[in-house]
């Protein structure tokens, strides 16, 4: 416009000139002191400036109004409209994108449930063995003369039934909950990186000595979306803080002398709890400690990294067990938290799950601190012991009846 | 000896309890497990009344009954259909191949009583 730099005139406003270019193609919106001083620096009309960005506004309004065929605005208006009340202009733009995309997931989750095979074939089967099992038990409830023969081949076939039922709900709540499965996801960022992960096995050997994370995220950049990609760049950066604070010889060496007691190893290597549990749950299984699973929440509860060890899933979707000991620590912050756990299933498995919360100060008074907490997971061999405390995936999906943690019925019917 | 019924279904443990219903109740039941020849083994012995399953090993049970009706000449025969699937589009398929009554999975003993005796009388 008047010759100057893009770099240049980044440097004059004091903004990045990623964040010009942002401006530059409409991507963010321009207003206030910094309009004024992009102006003054061009030597133009600050309208001009925002005309572009106005024009992309205006198409998206015109748009929102053809998606409805009974519309009543007033097209000729559009432009009046989102000169003189631009914020809500916005809004409304905003809103449209944001219906369309929830549109989109709509669509994608109706999609699967009616073309996905694999649900629909269990699904089948599961009303099968329903049919076969209510059939059997209202021919023995209903009384009558029944040959001896024929009562053990209908308890029989009660028995078996059962069963199958069993696994199959099994097999589809493992299904529905799978985390390494990208082709059943609807594409959420969270999920994409989890899938992501676990392909990697949550290990990084590239991450751990002096790392450079940036070119870490850039070799993995053509493998995920630009949000996903921006997510583990902060999990890479925390990866590597960890590598550095409790390198693995050092871990190690605390593994043989403690085997798995990370209270012990966080002691004898002054290092933070959760840190000793992230870096378990990298380390742990190719140090002999068997598999291991980890879940991580913030500061509202929500699960912000999850490794899945097999018979402990983690929901996908909404809320998981407030019963996990990831929420006892939770609430009890800086307290480590050690509990034998059970997971419902054909039989309870029994896991010992570590946890911790650790919370992380602020200087700005006017900000809450934020917390994370951490837990480790390790499968214990045997059946559950009576002591040990019953938790489940989320409500949704949880049989277990008469729980004083139930926040909505369960779709496996009690 | 008692009216005949067909009872195509690859469910071992669903073809035991409904034969044992119908089997109490009077009728005669003569069952296949498999879609592949059906068409063949319902003309080779017509029954009074054919209970068909929908999703069959070998060929569905919309296909077998719309051969029977349309190739074979089989219009009279009474038709029950069992399937684990009860959406309207589903329906609609049965009724174009031609099924008198549907039933859907998890189904009573009653329900299926009832639809062979009135199938059975019709």
């Amino acid at each position: 416009m008047s010759g100057i730099r893009q770099a240049e005139l980044a440097r004059r406003v004091d903004i990045s000139a990623s964040y010009l270019n942002l401006i530059e193609h409409n991507r963010r919106r321009i207003g206030g002191k910094l309009l004024l001083d992009i102006a003054a620096i061009l030597q133009v009309e600050p309208s001009l400036l925002t005309e572009g960005a106005e024009a992309a506004l205006i198409a998206t309004l015109r748009e929102a109004a053809s998606d409805h065929r009974d519309s009543v605005a007033e097209l000729d208006k559009v432009d009046e409209f989102a000169g003189r009340f631009p914020g809500w202009a916005a809004l409304l733009a905003d809103s449209r994108r944001r219906i369309g995309s929830l549109e989109h997931a709509v669509q994608t989750l109706s999609d699967r449930m009616t073309h996905d095979p694999h649900l629909a074939a269990s699904l089948h089967e599961m009303l099968t063995s329903v049919t076969s099992i209510r059939s059997a038990a209202a021919i023995l409830a209903d009384g009558g003369d029944i040959e001896p023969e024929w009562q053990d081949r209908f308890h029989r076939n009660i028995n078996e039934d059962s069963a199958r039922l069993a696994d199959i709900s099994r097999a589809l709540v493992q299904y529905l909950d799978k985390v390494d499965d990208a082709s059943a996801t609807i594409g959420a960022p969270q999920d994409e990186l989890d899938a992501f992960l676990a392909q990697k096995g949550y290990c990084f050997p590239e991450l751990e000595d002096a790392a450079d994370v940036n070119a870490f995220v850039r070799a993995n950049r053509e493998a995920l979306s630009a949000v996903a990609c921006n997510m583990l760049g902060m999990i890479a950066k925390r990866y590597a803080e960890d590598a550095a604070d409790l390198p693995k010889s050092q871990l190690e060496a605390a593994v043989r002398a403690h085997g798995l007691n990370p209270w012990a190893m966080s002691q004898a290597l002054q290092a933070s709890p959760d840190l000793v549990l992230r870096r378990l749950a990298v380390w742990g299984e190719a140090m002999g400690l068997g598999p291991l699973g980890l879940a991580v929440c913030d500061a509202s509860g929500t699960l912000v990294l999850r490794k899945a060890i097999v018979d402990f899933p983690f929901p996908r979707f909404g809320s998981a067990c407030p019963l996990l000991p990831l929420f006892e620590a939770l609430a009890r912050p800086g307290y480590p938290v050690e509990r034998v756990v059970s997971m419902p299933g054909q039989t309870e498995k029994p896991f010992k799950a570590f946890a911790v919360c650790r919370i992380i100060l602020t200087d700005d008074p006017r900000m809450a601190s934020l917390s994370q907490t951490v837990m480790l997971l390790a499968p214990l061999n045997g059946t559950a012991p009576d002591a040990c405390q019953p938790v489940g995936v989320s409500c949704q999906i949880c049989p277990r009846d008469g729980c004083r943690a139930r926040r909505e019925p369960s779709i496996l019917g009690m | 000896m008692g009216k005949r019924v067909l009872l195509i279904e690859d469910e071992p443990n669903i073809i035991e309890a409904i034969s044992f219903i119908l089997s109490r109740d009077g009728w005669t039941v003569e069952t296949h497990a498999n879609g592949h020849d059906a068409v063949d083994v319902v003309q080779g012995n017509l029954p009074d009344v054919l209970i068909l399953d929908v999703m069959l090993p070998g060929k569905s049970g919309y296909d077998i009954l719309r051969e029977l009706r349309a190739h074979h000449g089989q219009t009279e025969l009474p038709v029950l259909m069992l399937t684990a699937r009860g959406q309207s589009k589903d329906r609609d398929l049965a009724e174009q191949a031609g099924v008198n009554r549907f039933i859907t999975k998890p189904f009573s003993n009653a329900e299926v009583l009832d639809a062979v005796r009135d199938l059975g009388e019709a």
